[in-house]
């Protein structure tokens, strides 16, 4: 297995605020990794970190072969990582003033060049895959929660990424919408696709996780299997969140 | 002495071939003036925002000055001050542009830094994410949706540059209200023709203001 997310004594503030703190994770080509944790623990900083939308202050940090060096590294190492990392926001961040198709041709058209007809044809196939296929034509504003998120799934997959970045992906959801993209995820996990993901679901954390990294003030407190992380965790501040949001 | 006044329609509709000469030069001035205002609040604006600060200090610098100051002041710097410094004069046509330009400019530039402003982080965040640099981010994804939100703000700016014409008339260029005072010279109709004049303005920016909410209108269908 060939690393694809390599961090080293990795640290970032925010002003005074030391938001991750000697941060040491690695991430294999095909695996799942379910970043938990309390808000403001860190977990987004973390995985904002990787495709360079936040910068860190000192460590070392390798994204699929490619160094970022601290304080925003150099633009071909962030271009080369951005086109190899795709990323799903907690409020899908979809562009408005274009199609659902149109959302997922940009990238690869202006990126890398593909021809009009060929991104036309991956888009339409994505869309199929995400459950959306009859949608390609509305904008965004048009689709319920549950589908501007599989749009935004499927615009990342455009770029035919070799890691996905999910954060929060269900946070801004209704309650009955959230199972449709867990769906989308999970197919995606069993499908071989690298992805770290930043959820408060912590049933699909289980189910779908090789690995649960849980993260208290910027610190890797506790990572594991997912059974062993959640049914005998070892650190009590892993044993205190847990048993908050197991509770209920 | 009883004093009458009565209102001379005739002498209204006599003075509209002679008014209606000064419309070209009114529209020249405005559109050409805000043509150019337009590209200024696009580069400025732009600059505004940029975090360089030797870019964003002129630029605020601009607006400032512009924002800061008469127009009527502005253009008779141009018409009469700017000679000496170029050493040849101005005609009152390029003066009266320069001046719209300008002085349009700089509130266009505030129209473009709040349009670019009000578009969320996550959309820049989401090109960045896909690969696309920030100057594809910018032109693709922001711009548009910026542009979309500019364009009432703008068609106010182009009412009142249309208007701001008027005060021309003092470096004599035959726009409309110059024409009304050269008509009026003749005639004494004072009361009449700066009424037509009145309408003749009303007519140009209710047409302008059709237009803006036609386009407005289609803008908006798709967000």
């Amino acid at each position: 297995m060939t690393h694809i997310v390599e961090m080293k004594g990795m640290n970032k503030y925010f002003g005074k605020l030391h938001v991750l703190k000697e941060i040491d994770l690695t991430v294999e080509s095909g695996e799942v990794v379910v970043i938990i944790g309390a808000s403001g623990s860190g977990k987004s900083t973390l995985i904002r970190c990787v495709n360079g939308l936040e910068e860190y202050e000192s460590g070392k940090l390798v994204v699929d072969g490619h160094p970022l060096a601290p304080k925003g590294g150099n633009q071909k190492a962030l271009s080369d990582i951005r086109k190899e990392v795709g990323m799903v926001f907690q409020q899908f961040n979809l562009f408005p003033h274009l199609t659902v198709k149109k959302n997922i041709m940009l990238a690869p058209m202006k990126v890398k060049n593909t021809s009009q007809v060929i991104a036309n044809a991956t888009a339409e196939r994505l869309l199929n895959r995400v459950g959306i296929g009859n949608q390609a034509d509305k904008y965004p504003s048009h689709l319920s929660g549950g589908q501007q998120q599989r749009v935004a799934i499927a615009r990342a997959l455009a770029m035919e990424p070799r890691l996905l970045l999910f954060d929060e992906p269900t946070s801004a959801l209704d309650p009955e919408m959230i199972g449709e993209v867990l769906d989308v995820m999970r197919e995606l996990a069993r499908e071989g696709m690298t992805m770290m993901v930043v959820t408060h679901e912590m049933g699909f954390a289980r189910e779908v996780a090789d690995r649960v990294i849980y993260i208290h003030e910027g610190e890797i407190v506790e990572q594991g299997k997912p059974d062993d992380v959640f049914d005998n965790p070892q650190n009590e501040r892993t044993q205190a969140f847990l048993s908050r949001v197991l509770a209920h | 002495m009883e004093f009458q006044f009565q209102f001379d329609w005739q002498a209204a509709i006599d003075s509209i071939p002679f008014l209606l000469k000064g419309i070209p030069y009114t529209l020249m001035i405005s559109f050409g003036g805000l043509a150019i205002g337009f590209l200024l609040g696009i580069l400025f604006g732009l600059l505004s925002i940029n975090k360089k600060w030797f870019l964003r200090w002129p630029a605020t610098a601009y607006i400032e000055i512009f924002r800061g100051t008469p127009i009527l002041v502005q253009v008779l710097f141009i018409f009469y001050g700017l000679p000496d410094l170029i050493g040849g004069p101005i005609d009152p046509l390029t003066a009266g542009i320069a001046a719209i330009a300008l002085n349009s400019g700089a509130y266009i530039s505030e129209v473009v830094r709040g349009g670019v402003q009000s578009i969320d982080k996550g959309q820049t965040e989401a090109g960045l994410s896909l690969g696309l640099s920030r100057t594809q981010t910018f032109w693709s994804i922001i711009w548009p949706q910026a542009f979309r939100r500019m364009i009432p703000p703008l068609g106010n700016q182009a009412i009142v540059s249309i208007k701001d014409t008027s005060l021309f008339s003092v470096i004599g260029v035959g726009e409309l209200v110059r024409q009304g005072q050269v008509y009026i010279a003749n005639t004494f109709t004072a009361f009449e023709v700066y009424f037509v004049v009145a309408v003749l303005y009303l007519a140009i920016t209710l047409s302008l203001s059709l237009i803006l909410r036609l386009i407005e209108r289609r803008g908006l269908a798709s967000v």
